[in-house]
Formats: C-alpha cells, structure tokens, sequence
C-alpha cells in the first residue's frame, strides 16, 4: 500500500498554486489536508501525476468574518474552524455538525474545504454548507474568481462543478446566529461515513429547511412548511433513490430518515424557542 | 515554491523529538516511513496506511496527525513529536504513561504509541475533559487487545476525572 | 499459594512498550542487501493461470525478480495436510486460483514502493472458473470442484455416536430443530504479518524471522516445504508481536515463500503484509452451518442430541485445520449433562480464504448453535429459559466430569456460578428494565450462555479426524508438552525463557512472578526473555502461545523448573550453612535456615557457586546453572477406540446475561447491561486476567454485532478496508461487568485454567439469545447488523 509515484509542488502563494493548475490541472491534484486523498493514493485508488500542496500558502489560512458570511479558506482544517471562537455564536449548524467529521486525529489535518472538494455524499460539511445556502469560491489563472452556490457545486458523488484548472480558495458559509438548527447522523461506528445525516435549519415561524446527507448523490436540501413535516419527509423517504451499499439498504436508510428527520426538527425547534 | 519531481531524490530537514535531523526522501514516501525507515525512530507504528487506525499517530508542530496520510515532504522544516519523547530522564514514565501502566491499558502495545501522541495533543489543549470527550478523541483509534476499558481508565486518571491514588489494575 | 501469584503485580513489558522501545517485527534489523517483496493476488474467485508475463516488470531498475508459482513449484513441496486428502497448496498458486487474493506471484525489488510499481507491469492471463462461494452448495454434486483430484467439496465427513442418541429420540416428548450459521470475521491484529529470510547455499539452510505465534507443529510443516530438516530452517520470532488472537499462524506460508524467494534471489528477502492483503488474505475463522436437534422431556431436561456441522475451510485446509471442528469435539455438550449425542462432522472447501486459527477456535460456533437451541427449548416449550439451563447443567458432585464425547471437566460448580451471576439483583434489574422497555413499546430481550472454556489442546485431538482404525495405524498422538528453562548466572542473576510466543498477554510479567515465588526474589529480581530461536530454545510441537495453554502449560513448566533450581540451592546452602536441606527456606533474597533465619546466606551468592565454585557443591550433584521444566499432564490422552478424545486439558466455566434494546432509530443492537461469570480456577494476576477478559469480550461484541467477511456470490470480497470492515471503537463497546468464582483445577499445581477464549464464544450466543427474545423470533443471523434487524423486524411486520 505505497503512492504511485508523483511530482510534489509545494507553492508558496495562491497564485503560484492557480498558475500550476493552469498548466498541470488534468493530472494534478490539490493536497490541502490529505485525509481522502492520501488514503486512497495509498491503495493506489488515485493516481495523480502531481500534488500541489497548498497548506502552506498563507492566504489561504484564515476565517474571514465578511459580516453576513464567514469565509472559510482552503488551508483551514476542520478542528481550527471547530475551535473558531465565534462558531457557536454565528455559525451554529458547523458547531454542530463539524464534531461528526471523522475524528479528532482527521480534522487535525483534514480542510473544510478538501471536505467539500471531496464529495462524498455523506460528507457533513458538504450537507450543512448546502442546507444553509452557502458557496464555494473558485479560482483560475485565466477566468480569475467565481462563486456558486453550493447546490450547483456538487453535482454527483464525488463529482462537482470545479474545472480542473481552478483551485477552491474558500467557501462562505452565510452567518445564521440566533437560529433554530440541529444536525445529527447514523453511522455504523462513531466517526465512520453516516448512513444517514439530517440537518435542520428553521427559517422562520412557518417554514424550515431540511438537508439530508447519505441518501443520494449530492445532499438534499427541502424547504418545507413546518405544518406539513410529516407528509413532506414521507415524500422525501419514499422518493429518494437511498441507495445500497454493505452497510444499509434503501430501506433500511429510508426508514432511518423517517425515524431521525421529526427528532431533528424538534431539537432545532426547541434550540430556535 | 518547492517543487520536487517524481524520480528525484532529496534531503530534507526537520525537528524530531527536539533533535534536527535529515534525510533522503521522494516524494511519495510516507511520513510513517520515513520515521521508521530512514530516521530510525520505529516507535511510531503503522496498522492500515488508510487512516482508520491511529497506530501510526504523530505529532506535527504539536497537533496529532496520522504520519500514513502525510508525506514525508509536508514534515519538512516542521517539529514532529513521536512516543520516543515521552518519557523522561532514565525512562521515567511521564503521567499519562503511567496510568496506562496502572490499568493495564496496553497488552501487545502496537496501538498504544498513537493513542499517547493523540492524548499528549488533546489534553495539552483541552486539560478537564470530559470522560465523553475522552472516548470521542479515542474513538480515532483501534486497540485490538483490552477491549479499550483499561485504556478509558488510564486516560480518566491521566485527566483528572478520578483519583490518581487508586489505580484499577497493578499494584506493584 | 503465596503472595506474590495471585496478585495484580505491574506488568514487567510496560515501560518499554510505552516509550517506544517495543521490538517488532518490521523494528528489527535484517541483512545488509536485504531485498523487499510484494505480493500479487488474484483477483478472481476461481481461474486457471494461462500465463505470466514478467518481463515488463523485471525490465525497471531496482527488480530482481518475478517469482511464480512453477517456480516454487520446482524447489518446494506443498504444505502437508492434516487430512489425506489430494489438497495441494504451495506458498504461490500452482496453475489455478481459487480464491480472491491468492498469491499468484512475489516480486522482489529494492524496495517495497518499487516492488508495488513493477506488480503493476506484470501481466497475468486468466481463464475465469465458476466459483462456488456457499458452503451447502458448494456440497451437491453440481458444484463446481476446487481440486479435482478429491472429486468432491466435502473433503471429510465422520460420524461419531455416543451413549443411545436413537432411544432417548424415541422416548423424548418433543424434538426441538434449529439450524444455525455462523459468519465469516477475523480478529485483524493491529500488526500484520512479516517474513524475513535468508538462504545459505554453503549448507543449504535457512535463517528466517517472522512474527508466528505457533502452534509449532507447524515448524515441520514449513522444513518439509523446504525440502530441508527441521534445524536447517531456524526460526526466530521478534521479542514482542503486535496481537495475534490465533491469527498469526497464517504467516507460515509467507515464512516459505520469503525463504524460496532469498534461494532464489540470493539474499536476504523481507515482506511486510499490508492492511489490505491482510483482510483479504492473511485467515478468517471458518462459517459453520450446524443443523442441531434436542430430544427433550416436557420439563426441558435434554435426553439426547443430534448435530451435524458443516463447516466451510475456505479454498484450502492448512494445517492444523480442521481444528475448530474438532478442538471442542470432547466438551461438545458444553455446559451440560447429556450422555447420548450423535455428532456429524463434515468438511467442505469454497472459493474463499483459507479459514485457520482464530481466537476461540470452534467454540463461537458451537455455542451459537447449542445455546439457542436452549432457548430455543424454552420457548417450545413455554419454559423459562434459565430453568431449562439449569435442569440441564452438569451438577457440582459429577467433578472430575466425563462429558459424552471424551472431555475430562476438571473442576468447577456451574449452578452455583449461574446463581451467582443472576443474584445481587442483577437479574431482577434486567427484568425490570425489559418490563418498562416493552411497556414503552420499545424491542428489549434478556439472553444468556453458557460456556464450558476449554484451555491447552490435545495435540492428539485432530486425530479424531481419521477412524479408529486409520489411527491405530497412524500411531497414537496426544499430549501437550510444556518447557520453560531457569538460567543463574555467575552473579547469582535470574533469567528464564519459555516455550511460549509473545503477543501482549503479559507472560513475561506472570512468569516473573511465578519464579519469583519459588527462590524466595521479587518479580524485579527475574529476567524473562521470550524472544524465539528454533535453532536454540527449548520447544516441543505444541510450543507457541494458543488455546489458552500459557497457563495450564507453560506455567506449570515454569513453577517446576523453578522448583527444580530451588531443591538444588537448598542442598547447596545446607552444606554451606551446615544445616539439612529440609531446614532451608528462600526468602527475601536470603537461603538461610528455617529454625534459626540468622544462619542465612545471600540468594545470589548460592546461586553463582555452580559457576564458580563447583567444589563446594553436595557430593554427587551436578552444577546448578540452569533448568528445564517439562510438563506433560497425564490426562492428555490419545482418542480411544470409541472415538472419545479428551480434547483439552483444563476446562473452565463462564455464564453470561444480557440486556440489550434494538434502537427504535437506528436498528442498532444496543447492549444494556452485560454481565459474565468466570470460574478459572485459580487466578495468577487478577488485572492480567481481567485484561484479557475485557479484550475477549470486546471481540465476542465484534463477532455479535459488527465484523463480517463478505463475499458476494460471484466471489467479490467486500470488505477489504478497515471502512468496510469494522472493527468496533471504544463507542461501540459496551461496559461489562466481571464477576469471578474460583474452582481450582486439581490437575495442575498452581490450580489455573486458561481464561482468555470464554467471552470470544459466549457472547455471540448470548447476544443472539437476546436479540430472539426482544424480536421474538427463531433465526438471527450474525453480526446483528442495522441493516440483518431491520429486514428481520420487517419479515416480522413491525419496523416502525
Ligand atoms: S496506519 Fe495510519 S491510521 Fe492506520
Ligand atoms: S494493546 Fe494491542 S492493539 Fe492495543
């Protein structure tokens, strides 16, 4: 279990780092924190002909504080943003979902953003990034910044909008203090990939929004009018795909859901009164 | 910018256990490798070189990493930290070695190099823990062996959630 | 028995272990020039090999060879067998595949980075074969056959009768049937395998180190794989092995493949397993399909029973398979007193990896099998389930215990351990909360097991295998000799080296403490080196650490060769303190005279004179230097005519209860409260015991609820990362409460009895009797996983 050989580049600057992109962008990969990727180089799943390591480039080390969102840079790990003083205040739904992502020992070193990059579809930034409405911000040498949302971002499993020249610089995650939200998941073991994953976020005395991971390609965001949960999860349960792997069936996750989703919405209720 | 190509050879730096040392690497070589291998420093295990297991936790500039899921290359100029700085003067144990020693919190010990690198990390910044807490940050790491209750007892005792007086396992 | 066993004395393995001065197997030195290899698998369940193209591979720099399986065909034999079956398997696939992961060829570069680079470039042609996966078809004639030359899957079947099996059917108010499966799962030591080998053509012998943890009759297996006598393949294995849990015999092959690839290459060639080939490759416990049917009264008393085990070895038998078909074979009624027991053994191969030893070794699967059939029993017959176990435990005043199949029960009182364990109000609690769960409408059952822990095997059990008259033939075979040496040195220092593997059990601490005991030192005072070395330390063919025999065995070895040293420092000290040898004592580091303590000498002083002063030793003795003590309990028989073998030699109890709830959420099996009995004779150092205790039963929660093998039914293996194969965290295991009881064996002079197996067999059983009792229903299949509960509540019409 040894990495194909590959060229490691270790730019000191975004730039440096869009620039490499521009040329090597089909075959190179970004190394932010590693934690999906090296793995899978180790089983020689992956095979990059280059690393472009950005977890030294200064830039992109920060938290921004832009008032209506918090903008995460690509070099920031899992565990600085957990620790991140104004997380529970202005960024509740991350405080909550951020201490499922893995474990302590991964979010050292795993990114907020490589998350997001990575797509899996059970992943829990991904899934609290879309049920919040935030973005991902892009970087070329040659079309220089663009935003999308993040629905647009993940298009499939493991599959997103980036073009392989563009480096993700930093998401935005839109600032929601004082907010009703309540995150949970069901994974086999602590720590592993949720079988299932809700997020739940109320936007006002009438209506919420629920995210759910695990369940198909992309994470699932619904707005849905609080009076009607029950049909409205039902329709859900029953009309996502639930795809089946070793671990669970369709049903099995589409009745995890229909169990999970009411108790989340209570606690994100209850967190809002 | 560092750029280093994929047939080539280097020689790269960095502070192991407060000592600065160098040697040769490529760039695909595992941090986990390059400690054993080529610095000597075989304390450090490896049980999956996939990132599940934790055996082969370090510390870089003082956080726990797992060194099978960093390069070599990442290490450079930086302080790594493995099991060997633990103890000290004359192999005294420090404080949270010790209280794996009184509740028998290790039986083969493959696993329990990691689980010391990821406490040192965690209870440095987090010294009253909860026992909850305790058992999320161990939840990143495999112990075949003790079935893991003398290891959550040790790590009780190591952070202050029980009397360090009574030890559950040796009396020696 | 004193002060010193009996105690929790801080292990002696500790400091190292936590300062990372552990010595393993990828730790140690090799060779300079030491080449390093890796291993290229099949991908396919079942195909033959049509050619190998190595020439690409062998073209890179830094490759010194593509090694295949005609090559090691032409300087090796196959693996002897247990069984005289035409099952041929050498350390590379000869020709065909048969199963995912097979090792079809060795690549030796010079280095491991290298070694994976060029397998990439070797090409392999195959011809797909059907692949036989289920272990009940792979038996029809239709199946596709793995080795053609047995004509058949089902390479053993015997039959064994015992007592009137056919008259207490015919008297018995009800049959009570069941069929049971039990899965695939490996208990995956943190440490993989590693090999490391060099040939000497000078005299055509072999240096080879490798992390093995015996048994050593497999030693013989490897020589002859080598074409050489045993003292020409030594073998050293490394002072600490990072678990095993039985795994760690199923290096041998790689031992063997490593040696050829250094006669091959000419020099030095190590291999390091990787995660990925050991879930794939390294050894499985074998699945079990038990059809099992009791012959029982009204009131639950059991008159006869009827099994027959299928049990499925995978692609290969490997010695010494099929062991866990017959490593029970005599306590095969378990905890109970049934004199009629007819037992069919039957043996089959499949396109998967080769099953071979595995912490527990056939009890996981023969109690999963007996034990619901008791509850089973119960329910039939609107019983209580504890009623019935007790109207059929073996009774207190019935020990020494012959069991129908042969075992000898040593020592023990189940009912009282059973009373034990459901006192205290701990029972009652259980009910308790079963009561208000179910009012709840929440799904919550009580399970038990009962278990009989047999320990040290009879190394004449497998010979069970054959018929009596294949045996008389054959010869007898039995025993299970035990060595450890006592070496003093000129200044009087003590160290000791024992037959035994390390793998984290804490031998070198318990048997400090048990030569301690004996010369009158501290456990301090005692070196104990367990590292291995065919070529120099003491062994016989049952040496290695397994089946529990360190304390039945090799501690007894170590309390008579300490034994042994002291009656001889005695009769030295008598002349030197002028006293009779009766009258010495060693305490506290002095030999000095009982009746007046004053006339002492110093212990280090006696025990250097051999050395130094032979002249001042008693007339007639030989210098005192060092000692070896050879135990071999009489009680290890051979199998007799009629089949009975008494298969191990101490056997002790252990009584489990549950709680568990099924999560209304989730459809996880949530342990509630777990509570286990353990009577083991006498303990040696409590923590030690309860430490292997914890780790049995955190690996009993592994097998009931979340490890599996699986193989689809073309063949695949699914589960080849530890994120598919999940071995449980600290979150997923429960907290357990032990209790203890204290039987002393009346076999052994130190009274202990193996204890570290019990929880990997009982707590399947009693986690699956829990769960039939919450759902209400007959067939569990493990691991009870989400997704096995959820299908079974909705077959059951009640998931939400
Ligand atoms: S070896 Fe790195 S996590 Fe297992
Ligand atoms: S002590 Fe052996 S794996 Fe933890």
């Amino acid at each position: 279990m040894k990495p194909r050989p590959f060229d490691y580049v270790r730019p000191d600057t975004a730039d440096e780092a869009v620039a490499l992109l521009a040329e090597h962008g089909d075959e190179a990969r970004v190394l932010a924190g590693g934690q999906s990727l090296m793995a899978m180089m180790n089983l020689r799943l992956a095979d990059p002909g280059m690393l472009i390591d950005i977890s030294r480039i200064e830039g992109l080390e920060g938290i921004r504080d832009l008032g209506e969102k918090i903008e995460v840079g690509a070099a920031v790990t899992q565990n600085k943003l957990l620790a991140w003083p104004d997380l529970s205040k202005k960024l509740p739904l991350l405080a909550a979902a951020l201490p499922f992502v893995g474990h302590f020992q991964t979010r050292n070193k795993g990114t907020v953003c490589g998350s997001v990059a990575h797509a899996d579809p059970s992943s829990e930034i991904s899934l609290s990034l879309a049920t919040l409405q935030g973005e991902v911000v892009l970087r070329s040498k040659q079309r220089g910044e663009r935003v999308l949302a993040a629905k647009d971002f993940q298009l499939d499993m493991l599959t997103t909008a980036r073009e392989a020249d563009e480096l993700i610089v930093a998401v935005r995650f839109p600032v929601h203090a004082g907010r009703g939200v309540a995150f949970r998941e069901v994974a086999r073991r602590q720590g592993d990939f949720a079988m299932v994953a809700v997020a739940a976020f109320i936007e006002d005395k009438g209506h919420l929004r629920l995210g759910i991971g695990g369940m198909a390609g992309t994470p699932v965001v619904q707005r849905m009018a609080i009076g009607g949960m029950t049909d409205a999860i039902e329709t859900i349960a029953s009309g996502l795909e639930g795809y089946e792997d070793l671990h669970a069936s369709a049903e099995l996750r589409r009745d995890i859901l229909r169990n999970l989703a009411p108790l989340v919405i209570a606690e994100a209720q209850k967190c809002a009164a | 910018m560092r750029r280093v190509n994929k047939d080539q050879k280097v020689r790269i730096s960095l502070t192991l256990n407060g000592r600065k040392m160098s040697a040769e690497t490529e760039p695909r070589m595992l941090l986990s490798d390059f400690l054993r291998h080529s610095l000597g420093a075989t304390g450090t295990h490896v049980g999956c070189e996939h990132g599940v297991c934790g055996c082969c936790t370090v510390q870089i500039d003082g956080t726990a990493v797992r060194s099978c899921l960093t390069l070599a290359m990442q290490a450079e100029d930086r302080a790594v930290t493995t099991v060997e700085s633990l103890a000290g003067p004359g192999g005294t144990l420090n404080k949270l070695q010790q209280a794996f020693r009184n509740h028998h919190a290790l039986q083969c010990g493959f696993c329990t190099p990691g689980i010391l690198m990821s406490f040192t990390d965690f209870l440095a910044r987090n010294p009253k823990p909860t026992e909850e807490e305790l058992r999320d940050v161990l939840g990143g790491h495999i112990c075949r062996c003790t079935g893991y209750a003398g290891i959550m007892a040790a790590l009780k005792e190591a952070a202050g959630l029980t009397n360090t007086n009574e030890p559950t396992g040796a009396k020696s | 028995m004193s002060k010193r066993l009996g105690t929790s004395v801080a292990r002696k393995e500790d400091p190292a272990l936590l300062s990372g001065h552990g010595r393993y197997a990828d730790d140690l030195p090799v060779p300079a020039g030491t080449l390093h290899a890796h291993v290229i698998r099949s991908p396919h369940p079942h195909a033959d090999i049509v050619s190998i193209d190595a020439a690409e591979a062998l073209a890179k720099d830094g490759v010194w060879a593509v090694i295949t399986g005609d090559d090691v065909r032409k300087i090796s034999d196959p693996f002897l067998v247990a069984l005289k079956a035409p099952i041929h398997q050498w350390s590379l696939a000869v020709e065909r595949v048969r199963f995912v992961g097979e090792p079809v060829a060795l690549v030796v570069a010079e280095n491991r980075y290298l070694a994976e680079d060029a397998a990439e470039l070797v090409q392999i042609e195959y011809t797909p074969l059907e692949a036989i996966i289920d272990p009940v078809a792979a038996c029809k004639p239709s199946a596709p056959i793995l080795h053609a030359e047995a004509n058949t899957n089902e390479v053993s079947v015997r039959k064994f009768q015992y007592g009137d099996t056919k008259s207490a059917f015919e008297k018995a108010d009800k049959v009570v049937k069941l069929t049971v499966d039990f899965h695939r799962l490996s208990f995956t030591p943190m440490e993989c395998f590693v090999a490391v080998a060099s040939y000497n053509p000078a005299n055509d012998s072999y240096d080879c180190m490798a992390n093995f943890q015996g048994p050593f009759s497999t030693h013989p297996v490897m020589a002859r794989a080598l074409r050489v006598p045993g003292p020409k393949m030594r073998l050293r294995i490394p002072p600490d092995s990072g678990g095993s849990f039985g795994i760690k015999l199923s290096v041998f092959p790689y031992v063997v493949l490593a040696a050829l690839a250094s006669k091959i290459t000419g020099r030095p060639v190590k291999w390091v397993e990787d995660r990925a080939e050991h879930l794939l490759a390294a050894s499985s416990g074998p699945n079990r399909v038990t059809e099992i049917e009791a012959a029982v009264t009204k009131d639950g008393k059991i008159l006869g029973l009827r099994m027959d085990q299928l049990e499925d070895y995978g692609a290969f038998l490997r010695a010494p398979m099929p062991g866990p078909l017959y490593r029970m074979h005599g306590a095969v009624t378990g905890g109970y007193d049934v004199a009629n027991i007819d037992v069919i053994n039957r043996v089959v191969l499949t396109n998967k990896m080769p099953a071979s030893l595995i912490r527990g070794f056939g009890g996981p699967q023969l109690y999963l099998a007996l034990e619901r059939l008791v509850q089973r029993i119960a329910i039939e017959l609107g019983l209580d389930h504890l009623d019935v176990i007790r109207r059929n435990l073996v009774p207190p005043e019935k020990f020494p215990y012959h069991a129908a199949a042969g075992s000898l029960y040593d020592s023990g009182d189940y009912p009282r351990a059973v009373e034990t364990a459901i006192g205290g109000g701990r029972l009652d609690h259980l009910k308790k909360r079963r009561d208000e769960a179910r009012k709840a409408g929440r799904k919550y059952g009580i399970g038990f097991a009962v278990v009989v822990e047999p320990a040290m095997s009879n190394m004449g059990y497998l010979s069970t295998l054959l018929t009596p008259e294949a045996r008389d033939k054959a010869g007898p075979k039995n025993g299970a000799t035990s060595m450890v040496t006592v070496n003093l040195d000129p200044l009087g220092a003590v160290s000791v080296t024992a037959d035994v593997t390390v793998q984290g059990q804490g031998h070198e601490t318990v048997l400090a403490q048990i030569v301690a005991e004996q010369l009158g030192l501290t456990p301090h005072d005692i070196d104990v080196t367990l590292e291995m070395d065919t070529a120099k330390d003491q062994w016989s063919i049952a040496a290695g650490t397994y089946s529990c025999r360190f304390t039945p065995g090799t501690a007894v070895a170590a309390h008579m060769a300490a034994g042994q040293i002291a009656a001889k420092l005695k009769g030295i000290a008598a002349k030197q303190l002028n006293v009779l040898p009766d009258d010495v004592e060693l305490v506290g580091g002095k030999i000095r005279s009982r009746s007046n303590p004053d006339n002492a000498v110093s212990f280090s002083r006696i025990a250097g004179t051999s050395h130094w002063s032979p002249v001042m030793l008693p007339d007639g003795m030989a210098p005192v230097i060092s000692e070896t003590g050879v135990w071999n309990p009489p009680e290890l028989a051979p199998p007799s005519g009629d089949d009975r073998i008494n298969t191990s030699f101490t056997y002790g109890f252990v009584f489990d209860m549950c709680g568990i709830e099924i999560d209304p959420v989730t459809y996880q099996v949530k342990v509630d409260r777990y509570v286990s009995m353990h009577d083991a004779g006498k303990i040696l150092n409590p923590m030690i015991a309860d430490g292997q205790i914890c780790g049995a039963f955190a690996q009993g929660i592994a097998a009931a609820l979340y490890e599996e093998f699986v193989t689809n039914e073309e063949g695949a293996f699914l589960t080849g990362t530890f994120a598919d194969y999940l071995v449980p965290t600290v979150s997923e295991i429960p907290p357990v409460e032990l209790l203890h009881m204290e039987s002393p064996s009346p076999f052994t002079p130190l009274g202990a009895k193996g204890l570290a197996e019990g929880n990997c067999m009982s707590v399947p059983a009693c986690i699956a009797n829990a769960i039939a009792d919450a759902l209400g229903v007959k067939d569990v299949q493990l691991p009870a996983t989400p997704r096995r509960i959820h299908a079974l509540m909705a077959q059951h019409g009640g998931v939400r």
